[in-house]
């Protein structure tokens, strides 16, 4: 209702509706310019580029000139074993994260709430974000160096309590635990700041009419806590549900070795492998197409199931 | 005095139940798991070399032993590393963010025309795009290769902090705006002078965002950089780490060191990652507030 009461004492002030309306605001216009320029290089000309999935390209005539195929190059794909291993291996790891990895900073959140403590409280925080920080190619000099078989800590530990050392990264057994968990241990706690601040928000009144009824703290955090959180839980479950094809390239790209392709290879992985390491630019916009194209079905999806449910949606 | 003193405490703090003691120790359990790795490191990079390649959990250095530092910051690369980081880091957070502000203001003018078309042409580039191949050959076709453009002008505008800070400067009153430009001023001034420093929380929260960003990026430069002159830190790092390619702190050495002097290739890599982390680990404590705080500013909806 406000905004539209500003739209119009706006329109009034500055005279401008339709086109008309940008040259009754040129300082606007001409800070908007650039920006537009850019969302159209380097955003809008790529999406022209996808029409290389559905050429035969080859370097010497270019983008324009090479013939079309049509959709030749999706259905040689499909039937190629490598990207349906690296397409059930994105969902795989994905669902593995999700099951795991979404969970967990809800749960550490309501913990961390549950301290009395606030230094301590404080120093835990503090020190539970600081991996969220630090990028993939770090994290990962510092696990292959743990993890290592031979003389790694994790390892050594394992022998002390009587087990065989575990090729973390090297073994298709191991590795995709090995990437939920660093992951788990990455984001775990960044992932709270978005819970802790919606508990902060809560009326405290609320706590004490439970306390007045006799509700002890675990009543309070199932019957208060919990269902004040829900809005900030689903926004998030979708965002994650429309990610699902992004089963994280920084870390995958970072730890993962010719041993692992098997259960290790994603998408973007591979992607990266057949477009640049082998330059076969068609295939690779074709699987990136292909991806793209589902990943922005699945936000689209979500999103309209949970205004179904009757939730806000991310619009 | 201290009757009252008792009185208090006991009013305030409830007994610890078990649950309480399970929750602290817990806690710290999983601080520890976080700090321990970051310790072993640093006690590898600083050990005599029989005593780093030793397996186990090493949380006591043997010696105090810096040879693994000397070697890593002769290194001619690690500088040229730390300077193309720097530039990197220095110049895209500036760029980016008066970009990425500057389209925030024009889009949180609700009398800007056709403001929601142009609103859903840029949300729509953050749920599809592209793809990897396309863009790889468009930073050809523009030339940009082995520029530090290639690592600033992809991310120029960030979509997701326009829409944060756009609804960031929607909640500034349109009266202070008027009242300023009553005076004379033009509007890009006022956006200067008004807008931006009104807004500090959000841009510098944002700006904290785009360094860290610019500092552990490396995969652009993976892609986009041939000139080792100006192979970023994190590049550097994953070629030392990670390929194993240790020459580059070999070759590049000038050989001032004592050639017996030995260090143990984990060491090496250890002293590698801590040189390349320090700034983080140093900054961190000190900024973590307000990067915790922009997520508070700015609502989770776009």
């Amino acid at each position: 209702m406000n905004a539209a009461i500003e739209k119009k004492e706006g329109n009034r002030i500055h005279g401008a509706t339709g086109f008309r309306g940008y040259l009754k605001n040129p300082v606007l216009t001409l800070m908007f310019i650039p920006v537009v320029i850019y969302y159209i290089v380097f955003h809008y000309t790529p999406m022209y580029g996808i029409v290389l999935a559905f050429k035969d390209y080859s370097l010497t005539l270019g983008i324009m000139k090479s013939p079309w195929v049509g959709f030749e190059v999706f259905s040689e794909l499909f039937k190629t074993a490598s990207f349906t291993r690296a397409f059930r291996n994105t969902i795989i790891i994905s669902l593995l994260r999700w099951v795991t990895g979404f969970p967990a900073p809800i749960i550490l959140a309501l913990m961390l709430n549950e301290l009395k403590n606030l230094r301590y409280k404080k120093v835990i925080q503090t020190i539970s974000y600081l991996p969220h920080f630090l990028s993939w190619v770090i994290l990962a000099g510092l696990f292959t160096q743990l993890l290592s078989p031979s003389n790694g800590a994790v390892n050594y530990i394992i022998e002390k309590l009587g087990g065989k050392p575990i090729y973390f990264l090297a073994d298709n057994k191991y590795f995709r635990g090995t990437l939920v968990v660093t992951g788990i241990w990455k984001e775990i706690g960044w992932g709270t700041v978005v819970y802790l601040a919606t508990i902060a928000g809560i009326d405290q009144e609320l706590y004490e009419a439970a306390e007045c009824d006799g509700a002890k703290r675990w009543r309070k955090m199932w019957s208060i806590t919990l269902p004040l959180m829900k809005p900030t839980i689903v926004i998030l479950l979708i965002m994650n549900c429309g990610s699902i094809l992004n089963a994280g390239f920084d870390q995958v790209f970072n730890l993962y070795n010719a041993n692992v392709y098997e259960t290790a290879d994603i998408i973007d992985t591979y992607v990266y492998r057949r477009g640049i390491g082998n330059m076969e630019y068609n295939v690779s916009t074709a699987v990136g197409l292909f991806k793209n194209l589902l990943g922005f079905f699945m936000v689209m999806g979500t999103n309209f199931l949970a205004k179904q449910l009757g939730e806000e949606g991310i619009w | 005095m201290t009757q009252k003193k008792k009185i208090k405490k006991t009013y305030y703090t409830r007994r610890n139940t078990a649950f309480d003691y399970f929750n602290i120790v817990l806690q710290a359990l999983l601080a520890l798991t976080i700090l321990i790795p970051f310790l072993h490191l640093l006690v590898i990079s600083v050990s005599s070399p029989s005593y780093a390649t030793r397996s186990g959990l090493h949380l006591w250095p043997d010696t105090l032993d810096f040879s693994t530092y000397k070697r890593v910051l002769s290194s001619r690369y690690i500088w040229t590393g730390y300077r193309a980081t720097l530039i990197r880091t220095v110049l895209g957070t500036v760029i980016q963010l008066f970009m990425t502000s500057m389209g925030a203001y024009v889009l949180s003018k609700r009398y800007f025309p056709h403001r929601t078309f142009w609103t859903m042409c840029i949300v729509f580039t953050m749920y599809f795009s592209g793809g990897l191949i396309p863009s790889y050959l468009l930073m050809g076709n523009l030339h940009l290769m082995n520029t530090y453009a290639s690592m600033i002008l992809p991310g120029l505008v960030g979509t997701y902090n326009m829409i944060l800070i756009r609804n960031y400067f929607q909640s500034i009153p349109q009266d202070l705006e008027d009242a300023c430009m009553i005076d004379g001023a033009g509007q890009f001034t006022t956006f200067y002078k008004i807008i931006i420093p009104v807004s500090t929380p959000i841009l510098a929260t944002v700006a904290l965002w785009l360094a860290v960003g610019h500092w552990n990026s490396w995969f652009d430069v993976l892609l986009y950089m041939r000139n080792e002159e100006r192979m970023t830190l994190q590049i550097i790092l994953r070629r030392i780490v990670l390929e194993g390619t240790q020459q580059l702190l070999d070759m590049s050495s000038n050989s001032t060191l004592d050639d017996t002097q030995v260090v143990s290739s984990d060491g090496l890599k250890a002293a590698t990652i801590y040189v390349a982390t320090l700034p983080i680990l140093l900054v961190y404590p000190f900024v973590q507030k307000y990067f915790v705080k922009g997520i508070m500013v700015g609502s989770l909806k776009g």
